[in-house]
């Protein structure tokens, strides 16, 4: 395990000392702000404390797995292809951004914009879990892969903000919620999760579990709505009426 | 050697960072620490830009306007000196202390004058003081050629450059004052080349604003402003913000909240959501203000004497933190440009689209 104090170093020798060493182990200490930490790497484990900057894990790819201790900022997870990661704290906006495999767990929330633009293609499923609650422009663009808000503070009431899935048409939400959100646009339908859905769901919702140490019993035991694309209409009208 | 291009004459079609810090109890602290925030957002900015404001600075003066001008040349300044003497009682004039760093470069001549109106020529023009000095300096920006009031506020000055802004700071000594409030601005100019007053804040009178965004409905805005009498001479869309706000707030004593949810009103689709008095009000407020409404990505800070306010486009398309400890509160484009100055903080909040986060004054600043 190699530890680096990063302070005020730059987001680019931070970079190359964690590409270029063999060891592929990290606990990055004293983060201010760095970005593009460990973009595009492949098979690193990097722990952070302090706060990582816009677009921590871009392009992330197979085997890479980064844990933050404290909050994140922008676009966190941005175009990542594969790997994990789990942040304790909040993130800022567009969490997920254009992510195409992989997955995300935020326990905290999330800012606006969360997963816009989400892609899946093949095997290659990315899934955004968020433990609290979710900005406006919930799932924007959404084309595929999975985005699942837990609401965990939030009582049952609805843990999106404003215009939640608009210009959605692919891809699924899950809002751990008594109540949808009330101006989901025309192109979105909605329903009660079944079985198989929450199904689909288990494994990640377990590593949620065993990654923060909650109790998956409390977490299932709560409705879930499922928000899809309606396939009777995919092109009538794209993004929202404003 | 060929002129440099202004503002609005060629177009770079290309992100900006803003920091705001306040002491809510009037505590003045240094310049440094609006630079330390703002260094931090370094990559953000091009060096094509960085300024900062600092309020509480001159409380030596703070019964009198203090201008912060930029002369391109002798024949501007000695033009712009006499339009001042003959409206105001020069206080007090001096040069603005700089250091000289080999990152700024090519600075114009920079002063700083204490005035007040004289007392003859403020009951000729049967304005009230501060319209008066709002339309002095309007009129030197517009028609002095190469003379460029950078700021014209109580107790309070923009410092503002063509480069980054922690040089920025370290050119203008900004260490050596101490002010309740700063903003601080490093800029990614879009559109438009860089220069000295086209950097951030954009201020009159008392207000001034730093912003990171791009503002779609600048023309239909300025068209409008423009009637009232303001001139926006720097084709930077910022400077209708700051006069929009002037417009509305100092002129028409509208409430700063009401202001911004005018500035970044809600969709017609959200405001029929609202029970029946709220629709009612934000209505009226779009029907009525239809022309102040800002459209395009923007985080905004505004400084007034009294605070300060954040503000993001309605469907926040830039990034804003806010970040609270005891009576300071920290407002700025990432959380680190918060955490380095403030590593402990009570309290983090993003706030939501259009919904303004204002922080004032709890007493009154001796």
């Amino acid at each position: 395990m190699q530890k680096i104090t990063v302070n005020h170093m730059s987001f680019k020798q931070l970079n190359n000392i964690i590409r270029d060493d063999k060891e592929d182990t990290f606990d990055l200490d004293d983060v201010h702000g760095q970005r593009y930490i460990a973009a595009g790497m492949k098979n690193k484990q990097i722990k952070i404390k302090g706060i990582p900057g816009n677009a921590l894990g871009a392009c992330l790819d197979e085997g890479s797995k980064i844990t933050v201790l404290n909050n994140c900022q922008d676009a966190t997870g941005d175009t990542m292809n594969e790997g994990e990661i789990i942040v304790y704290g909040n993130c800022g906006d567009t969490a997920g951004y254009s992510m195409r495999g992989g997955k995300i767990l935020i326990k905290g929330s999330a800012g606006y914009r969360a997963g816009i633009h989400m892609k899946a293609y093949k095997d290659e499923k990315p899934v955004l879990v968020i433990g609290d609650r979710a900005g406006s422009f919930l799932g924007e663009y959404l084309a595929g892969g999975i985005i699942i808000v837990l609401g965990l503070n939030q009582n049952g009431k609805c843990p999106v903000g404003n215009f939640c899935g608009t210009g959605m048409h692919g891809g699924k939400i899950f809002l751990r919620s008594d109540e949808l959100p009330k101006d989901l646009p025309k192109q979105v339908v909605t329903r009660k999760a079944n079985e198989e859905d929450i199904e689909s769901i288990k494994d990640i919702i377990n590593q949620f579990c065993c990654e923060f140490t909650f109790d998956k019993n409390i977490i299932f035991n709560a409705n879930f709505y499922v928000l899809e694309p309606n396939t009777t209409l995919p092109y009538k009208q794209h993004y929202t009426a404003i | 050697m060929d002129r440099i291009k202004k503002e609005g004459e060629i177009r770079i079609p290309s992100g900006c960072a803003i920091s705001g810090i306040i002491s809510k109890k009037g505590n003045r602290f240094s310049g440094q620490t609006a630079i330390d925030s703002i260094r931090l957002m370094h990559d953000r900015s091009n060096g094509l830009g960085g300024g900062f404001a600092g309020y509480g600075i001159y409380p030596e003066y703070k019964d009198y306007y203090a201008f912060h001008i930029f002369y391109m040349d002798t024949i501007a300044k000695n033009e712009c000196m006499s339009f001042l003497e003959e409206h105001f009682d020069l206080i007090n004039l001096s040069k603005i202390p700089t250091r000289k760093i080999p990152s700024i470069t090519d600075e114009p001549m920079i002063w700083r004058y204490f005035l007040s109106p004289l007392p003859t020529k403020l009951a000729e023009s049967q304005l009230t003081e501060e319209e008066y000095v709002v339309r002095c300096t309007i009129n030197v920006n517009a028609h002095i050629k190469g003379a460029f009031i950078v700021s014209s506020g109580k107790n309070m000055g923009v410092f503002k450059a063509q480069g980054y802004p922690e040089d920025v700071g370290e050119f203008y000594k900004l260490e050596e004052y101490s002010g309740y409030s700063w903003t601080a601005h490093g800029r990614y100019p879009t559109n438009t080349p860089g220069w000295w007053g086209g950097a951030h804040p954009f201020s009159l009178l008392n207000y001034s604003v730093v912003h990171n965004g791009e503002i779609s409905s600048y023309d239909a805005n300025r068209r409008y402003i423009e009637m009232f009498g303001y001139k926006c001479n720097l084709q930077t869309d910022t400077e209708v913000i700051t006069y929009m706000i002037d417009f509305l707030n100092r002129k028409k004593n509208i409430d700063l909240k009401t202001v911004a949810h005018i500035l970044a009103a809600p969709f017609w689709s959200t405001i029929e959501r609202m029970d029946e008095t709220k629709k009612l009000e934000y209505k009226y407020l779009r029907n009525n203000y239809e022309s102040f409404l800002v459209t395009g990505p923007f985080s905004i800070i505004v400084s007034y004497q009294n605070g300060l306010m954040a503000l993001n486009d309605r469907l926040k398309l830039r990034s804003l933190v806010v970040g609270e400890k005891d009576d300071m509160v920290y407002m700025a484009s990432e959380e680190e440009a918060i955490r380095v100055i403030a590593p402990e903080l009570d309290s983090i909040y993003y706030p939501k689209g259009g919904e303004p986060y204002i922080v004032e004054l709890e007493t009154e600043v001796q």
